[in-house]
């Protein structure tokens, strides 16, 4: 491809690279106006279209994959919202997670290295991830904390990720039983997947998803041999360990014998689903239970949906906005289940923000990688928040909740950020002791 | 004669890269090869890189780029969204892509006056959101409202689904401002109905990028009507659709949308939008009336009463505002639904007077079947503004190449019966060489004159719309075979 400039340095085509999602796109740039990053920026190389121009590029070895290569894919959220504009079906998030998968992870070499670290010796091992959160919570409380930051001895990134971090709470999600019954006649048996994040800072979310799936007639299993799910892994680049996780979650979930595995982080449930693409190519007998367990996961919202939420609920007085995490609506097409149950609630009054499905910043890690422009998306998203006039703000995923409470300290708001089985956990309190 | 030895060659490329860099700054002058390969293509299949892209974001960083690249004598091409479908907006013989898409502010609105200014990279449907509280909107809505630039509109005189009704681009621009390329700033127009002058702004509008960098439009907004009905025809057959379309536009109710949507095209466009389209209909027939709500009953029964003469099997009536988006989601997103047929697809935009229609459909047909390919046809049948659609795969041999003369036919045929070469998507690089088809060498000459008034040196998107001694199959075959496989062309 000398024809043009002749600027063009030839590299080795990366035939893996040539997945057959890039065939799908016609270039209509129909997905412009909903990137966040080509909003903000203006640029085609930050845009769905430009990304996935680069990618076919690199595949071709048109361009090689360096450092503004990186760049480009890393500014990326990953947030998805151009799949839902796209007409021809096309699915990013697919295509940018197989040219992540060539990168690795985004950063320097130092931070790399530890973000490769964590991904592969952090993330997958339940027990360490606790015993790193108490350790952060000893700092945390000790005032080192404080002490670091007026002096800013921390680096960049880790400013970013202490200055995000919420305190660590006094209860991790570490439940001494590993089945809780159905309260009522039995109408499911369903698993729930603890994930990483989840379990650490949200232990009070995952009590919540119980007691109400107990109570919408569902016995709840937490076997014990589960992991994270992966997700960060696979939108990181690296997929070694991700397909050990996901190995080891189908395994836990088919072996537990549930209808439903049940799964409360947006994020989780989106990477969850789409086990099958992780093990493409791979061995047979991965791929076929990958499909077999995919089609068991479902988010709690879209499984308390086709369920059909039993009552009573008690009355529970909120002005709410709701927050489309973007791998729920964009990544998981749901939409619908999330305010039709917030509708459901007595006394609950759903207000809607302008562009409640635009990515907040959060995106993974993307805060800490991009703090930059992810603090512009959080500005915009607070300010739309704000008008509402709501009290409380759902956004059931804890990336988005850790952000948007982020953001609403900052500004000074007062509103809830918390999760929507929090509120329907509480509406069934209110019923019983009114 | 072939592309390479026409490109135009920059003296000194870096330095032209640090002189524009000292005016704009070091973010806003792309030069890293992979950032300029983002650039190679638009929403056609032609692809081309060029020297340098540049994101002016005022009127004096336009012209200081235009004095920039007239000291090292590049040439200039202005670009919008690149949702554009005749390569317009890519520069076959290089030079400096100016991207306007960081010019995106609505500068005023003037409800009073009707009219709005605002900076040629803001997004079509942008402008309409701005208003639409108050009543307002702004009319050109082509399929790609959502994403193209009001200066991608201007420049390609585009037009859209409720052109039937209220015209093209150029009914709806009041003033231009506009970069010349020696830099001189002009303003053509203003924002009344008629304006003194030459109407430069008429000559403006359609020139697709080959006079000036547009860098303000002054917009005319109209008032939203009382009400609006939109209603769908199911038809057995294109023919008796394509009919139903001549009658009801004879009965002089004045819909505001008449657009055909056949069966291959719903079957794309079905799975993307669950719209609801029967699948086994010959043709789906959307039709849209305004007005004072007391008057809609009575067109809506005419309407269906000329739609059920012309065999109609069925016609649905919007009764929720979801349900109309729904409608419109399906004829907008058609293009784009093609994805999921084949991996390419050929696109052609043709116009024939609208009493031909029913004649030029039977031989598109007879075309494709003469070819053995596949046509989806939609299209603004209330404007004759064909769009035959070919699905293909460019990966199996010689396939490319008969559906490009299966097309060139279809696009002779339309011009034999008194059609023309486009209806909205402009020239570009695409169909400059047909260009003698329906001009003479005066008629062009003219037009070159003309041109040469504004640009002397021709640098303002040269190879654009004039025929020239490349083709743009060039730039076509050029692309390697895995990229021509996820492309569009129309
Ligand atoms: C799926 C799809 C559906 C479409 N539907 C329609 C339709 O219904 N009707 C229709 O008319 N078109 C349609 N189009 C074509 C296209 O969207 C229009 O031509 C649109 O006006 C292009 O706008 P843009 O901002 O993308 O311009 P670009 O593609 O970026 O550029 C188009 C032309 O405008 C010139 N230009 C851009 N900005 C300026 C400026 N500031 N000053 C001077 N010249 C400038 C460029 O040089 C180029 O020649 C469709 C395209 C797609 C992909």
């Amino acid at each position: 491809m000398v024809t043009q400039t002749g600027a063009v340095p030839a590299a080795a085509p990366i035939p893996r690279l040539l997945i057959p999602e890039l065939d799908k796109c016609i270039q209509c740039g129909f997905c412009l106006p909903h990137c966040p990053t080509y909003r903000l920026l203006g640029v085609e190389t930050e845009s769905p279209r430009g990304r996935i121009h680069l990618i076919e590029a690199a595949a071709q070895g048109r361009i090689p994959i360096d450092r503004r290569f990186e760049e480009h894919m890393y500014v990326c959220l990953g947030c998805r919202a151009c799949e839902t504009a796209c007409p021809a079906g096309v699915r990013f998030g697919t295509i940018i997670e197989a040219a992540r998968a060539e990168i690795g992870p985004t950063g320097s070499a130092p931070a790399r290295r530890m973000t490769l670290l964590a991904l592969r010796h952090l993330l997958p091992h339940p027990g360490r991830l606790r015993a790193g959160a108490r350790l952060l919570r000893l700092y945390q409380r000790s005032g080192a904390g404080r002490l670091a930051r007026a002096l800013h001895l921390l680096p960049r990134r880790l400013a970013a990720m202490d200055a995000l971090l919420p305190p660590i709470p006094d209860r991790l999600f570490a439940p001494a039983q590993e089945v809780f019954p159905a309260i009522g006649p039995r109408r499911a048996r369903v698993g729930l997947l603890s994930g990483c994040v989840m379990s650490i800072l949200f232990a009070g979310v995952h009590e919540a998803t119980i007691r109400v799936l107990q109570r919408n007639g569902c016995e709840v299993v937490v076997p014990r041999g589960q992991t994270c799910c992966g997700a960060l892994n696979v939108h990181n680049g690296e997929r070694e360990a991700a397909r050990a996780m996901a190995r080891r979650n189908i395994d836990a979930f088919l072996g537990a014998g549930v209808d439903a595995v049940v799964i409360n982080a947006a994020g989780c449930g989106a990477a969850s689903k789409e086990y099958p693409i992780l093990f493409r190519g791979g061995a047979a007998r991965d791929a076929e239970r990958a499909a077999r367990y995919a089609a068991l996961c479902r988010d709690v919202t879209e499984f308390l949906d086709e369920l059909g939420l039993r009552g009573p609920l008690g009355e529970v007085r909120a002005r709410v906005t709701y927050q489309d995490p973007c791998h729920l609506a964009h990544g998981q097409h749901i939409r619908r289940q999330p305010r039709e149950l917030l509708r459901a609630i007595p006394g609950v009054e759903l207000v809607e923000m302008e562009g409640a499905d635009r990515c907040c910043g959060s995106a993974g890690i993307y805060n800490l990688v991009q703090p930059h422009y992810a603090r512009q998306l959080l500005e915009e998203k607070v300010t739309a928040v704000a008008r509402t006039g709501a009290a409380v703000l759902v956004a059931p995923n804890p990336g988005c909740m850790l952000q948007l409470a982020a953001g609403v300290r900052a500004h000074g708001l007062r509103m809830e950020v918390c999760h929507l089985v929090d509120l329907l956990d509480r509406a069934y309190a209110a019923h019983a002791a009114p | 004669m072939e592309l390479a030895d026409v490109r135009r060659h920059i003296r000194d490329r870096d330095a032209l890269a640090r002189a524009l860099r000292d005016v704009l700054g070091p973010g806003r002058v792309f030069a890293h090869p992979a950032d300029l390969l983002a650039y190679e293509y638009d929403g056609s299949v032609l692809q081309a890189v060029p020297d340098l892209v540049v994101f002016p974001q005022s009127t004096e960083d336009v012209v200081a780029i235009v004095r920039v690249a007239s000291r090292f004598g590049a040439p200039l091409v202005p670009r919008g969204s690149g949702t554009g479908l005749s390569g317009g907006a890519i520069a076959p013989v290089g030079g400096i892509v100016v991207s306007m898409s960081q010019m995106r502010r609505i500068l005023s609105i003037d409800l009073e006056n009707r009219c709005a200014v605002v900076e040629p990279g803001v997004v079509n449907l942008d402008v309409t959101r701005a208003v639409e509280r108050d009543g307002y909107f702004y009319a050109p809505d082509p399929s790609s409202q959502s994403a193209c630039s009001i200066g991608g509109n201007v420049a390609n005189n585009s037009g859209g689904v409720h052109t039937l009704a209220y015209g093209v681009t150029t009914n709806h621009v009041l003033g231009l401002e506009m970069v010349l390329p020696d830099g001189t700033v002009v303003q053509l127009g203003g924002r009344g109905p008629d304006d003194p002058a030459l109407d430069l702004v008429g000559l403006v509008v359609g020139s697709e990028g080959t006079l000036g960098i547009v860098t303000k439009v002054t917009v005319r907004l109209m008032r939203r009507r009382e009400a609006v009905r939109t209603m769908l025809g199911i038809f057995p057959s294109i023919e008796d659709a394509s009919q139903a379309v001549a009658d009801i536009i004879a009965s002089g109710i004045g819909p505001t949308s008449l657009e055909m949507l056949d069966q291959l095209t719903v079957e794309a466009v079905e799975p993307a939008v669950h719209a609801g389209l029967p699948p086994d209909a010959g043709a789906v027939l959307l039709i849209e009336v305004e007005g004072v709500r007391e008057m809609l009953d009575r067109s809506a029964q005419i309407v269906e009463d000329l739609c059920r003469r012309n065999r109609a099997r069925e016609i649905r009536v919007a009764r929720t505002e979801e349900e109309r988006a729904l409608y419109w989601a399906a004829r907008k997103g058609a293009f784009g639904a093609m994805g999921r047929l084949a991996p390419n697809y050929y696109l052609h935009d043709a116009v024939v007077p609208r009493s031909r229609l029913p004649q030029i459909m039977r031989q598109v047909m007879e075309i494709a079947d003469r070819y053995g390919i596949r046509v989806a046809n939609v299209f603004h049948a209330g404007d004759g503004n064909l769009h035959p659609l070919i699905p293909y795969d460019a990966a199996t041999p010689g396939e490319t190449e008969r559906v490009m003369r299966a097309s060139e036919e279809m696009l002779a045929a339309c011009v034999a019966v008194g059609g023309t070469l486009s209806g909205e998507h402009g020239i570009g690089f695409e169909k400059n060489n047909y260009m003698p088809w329906i001009f003479s060498e005066a008629d062009l000459e003219a037009q070159r004159r003309l041109k040469t008034a504004f640009d002397p040196e021709d640098r303002m998107n040269p190879f654009k719309v004039f025929p020239t001694p490349v083709s743009c199959g060039e730039l076509l075959t050029r692309r390697p075979p895995r990229l021509a496989a996820s492309g569009l062309w129309i």
